[in-house]
């Protein structure tokens, strides 16, 4: 039968697709003489899919269709940061200059490339007021590796012991994560009726076990922590030091530098502040900032400028050592340096003063509609709100998540922080206009409406997507983890 | 919200059926209302030492993950297996076919059992959690594009 396939709700493997003897690519006669490879490096079936170009072409387009990105629609997933990612950041890291440089060219015929490094760096540095900046870590969560690495290759250093961690209850689910592969144990600190760390629960958490406070900042409720520095004295009292998960920089770029508030080393997430894409859309990056203090330790290579030239240096006796191969994801730190240098440091301020604003006004919108928790005047990047109100009626956030998908937006995070029943994360940043931001509050005050007059269309929310409500339980109970192709159906 | 009088109860939502020097442990119906459809745990071996307060496992809904709390120190000597392939016991009958360990303590008269929420108690609690704005504590788990 022969159906439309821009319409299909499945989309057949290429090797579901093969024809056998079809060919895309036809190669030049051969112009060297041939060399047959060693006989066992040769598979006697290799079962390649065989398509045309346009088969390919057609295949993979039609899969981009079913794909929602920031390039669409309005993304507030909370915590993510999804902000748009400009195309001049593709334009420059797409340029020859850049995308044909070879990780092993001779540092002599790559100096520009390490020129733009070392700049970021030094953006970087001024930006969080540190003293060093490493580029290496692939991702946000290799940074707090990496910074916990630095930790405790400080305390080590200084023939101490110290394996406890303090995490606040509204941390990402990374932070503990990278503690125990780090070989931590975490001691969980709870946030206070206000949303904040408190002076006396850090107190009561201090010994000499302590390596590191691991905060958020803001945190994840999308407040400030306003004792930070209080806090961070204590800690540095106790011989402990202060991690910053940076991954809500976005908030006060070029407004607050986490060092005035006693961090001694955090990680910034380009991907996220600094718009290089993320999620399905390309690899992280996520450089830490340290102090003086921590500077012998860094990963290795360091990028050195000595008399205008730059250079690679891998002999640190006291390193923690590489990270990866090569020099990080050297195309994010492109688009991250494209970023800053087009906004400048008045346009950071700006990017930060309306991502706040953005957020606060979807939270002035609906808060009449929405029950917001730990409730304060103001938030800064995100705004938290919950199904409470919509209990009554039996809808849950998963519901009015899913009722979204129906009016072409991205959800909110749901369900995250965890120190909020029924979470609703939202995050606009900047990158959205009024005119959206009032299209996606209408959106959810409708849905408010209808979880009131017709609880039951919620419910089974949605409707008008390619997939309708999947069932999750069964999904994570009885997973199948293999595909099945038809043509081998039979076997 | 069914809360059987002649069982002990953890902060953080456990229970624990106490016969001589073997305690069995569960998570209560309100725990496993708040987690919704539970989908994974990760219990201990026969065998492992637990403590009191520390964790000895994991439970896993599509919502979020938690720890699960030792209720007493003492040596796990009998774990339900049923559970791997039907997670959902715990959320159809929390205190029964839902136990999740039991563990053997050194003496009868553990002073840990001290410790623990008689029923009225924990009752209480659970009212508290209930209007409050937050439910259930949870443990650090789960995230979101890092």
């Amino acid at each position: 039968m022969n159906t439309n396939q821009t319409v299909t709700v499945s989309e057949k493997l290429l090797f579901e697709r093969s024809t056998k003897n079809r060919v895309g690519v036809s190669f030049p006669p051969l112009d060297v003489p041939e060399k047959k490879p060693h006989g066992s490096l040769l598979r006697k079936n290799l079962d390649l899919p065989e398509l045309s170009e346009p088969d390919v072409v057609r295949h993979y387009t039609r899969l981009s269709h079913w794909n929602f990105s920031i390039d669409q629609n309005f993304y507030p997933l909370g915590s993510c940061t999804m902000k748009y990612n400009p195309k001049i950041n593709e334009w420059g890291a797409r340029h020859e200059a850049f995308s044909l440089l070879h990780p092993n060219a001779p540092e002599d015929s790559v100096q520009g490339a390490l020129e733009l490094m070392w700049e970021l760096q030094e953006m970087l540095k001024e930006l969080s007021g540190m003293d060093g900046v490493t580029l290496l870590p692939l991702a946000g969560a290799q940074g707090e590796f990496t910074g916990l690495k630095l930790i405790r290759a400080f305390h080590e250093n200084n023939k101490q012991t110290r394996n406890k961690i303090l995490i606040p209850d509204t941390a990402h689910g990374t932070n503990p994560a990278t503690c125990t592969l780090a070989g931590f144990e975490v001691l969980k600190i709870p946030t206070t009726g206000e949303g904040l760390l408190s002076i006396e629960h850090i107190q009561k958490s201090l010994s000499h076990d302590v390596a590191a406070l691991m905060v958020t900042n803001p945190n994840t409720l999308g407040y400030w922590e306003e004792n930070l520095k209080e806090i961070a004295d204590l800690l540095h009292k106790n011989g402990s030091l202060v991690y910053c998960d940076g991954a809500n920089f976005n908030a006060f770029v070029g407004l607050a530098k986490m060092r005035d508030c006693g961090v001694d080393v955090m990680h910034i997430n380009l991907h996220k502040t600094f718009s290089t894409p993320h999620g399905g859309g390309g690899p992280g990056s996520g450089p830490v900032a340290f102090i003086k203090k921590l500077e012998p330790f860094q990963p290795t290579p360091i990028i050195k400028k000595e008399s205008e030239k730059f250079s690679l240096d891998w002999n640190k006796s006291q390193s923690i050592g590489a990270l990866s191969t090569f020099y990080g994801n050297f195309g994010m730190l492109i688009r991250a340096y494209i970023y800053m240098k087009t906004l400048g440091i008045e346009g950071l301020k700006h990017m930060s003063h309306m991502a706040v604003l953005n957020a606060n006004y979807i939270r002035a919108r609906l808060k009449k509609y929405y029950d917001l928790p730990f409730p304060r005047k103001f938030c800064l990047h995100e705004t938290i709100f919950s199904d409470k109100k919509q209990t009554p009626y039996g809808v849950t956030t998963l519901d009015i998540a899913k009722r979204l998908l129906d009016f072409g937006y991205h959800p909110p995070t749901i369900y995250f922080p965890l120190v909020v029943k029924g979470a609703l994360m939202i995050e606009p940043t900047e990158s959205e206009s009024k005119q959206t931001l009032d299209d996606f509050c209408d959106t959810m005050i409708h849905i408010a409406g209808e979880a009131q007059k017709n609880p039951q269309l919620l419910k089974k929310a949605p409707y008008n997507t390619r997939v309708r409500r999947v069932d999750e339980v069964r999904a994570a109970r009885n997973p199948i983890l293999t595909y099945k192709l038809s043509s081998t159906a039979e076997e | 919200m069914e809360i059987p009088e002649d069982l002990l109860y953890t902060e953080q939502h456990e229970w624990a059926h106490v016969e001589e020097k073997i305690v069995t442990v569960g998570i209560t119906d309100f725990a496993q209302s708040q987690l919704g459809d539970i989908v994974y745990l990760d219990l201990p071996k026969e065998g492992t030492e637990v403590s009191a307060e520390d964790t000895f496992g994991v439970v896993e809904s599509v919502k979020a993950v938690s720890d699960l709390y030792a209720p007493v120190s003492g040596r796990v000597v009998d774990v339900n297996t049923s559970l791997a392939d039907s997670p959902s016991l715990v959320n159809d009958d929390p205190y029964n076919e839902g136990w999740m360990i039991k563990i053997q303590m050194d003496s009868a008269g553990n002073p840990e059992l001290k410790h623990l929420l008689a029923s009225s108690a924990y009752e209480e609690l659970v009212e508290g959690q209930e209007s409050s704005e937050d439910g259930m504590e949870k443990e650090l788990a789960g995230d979101e594009d890092e």
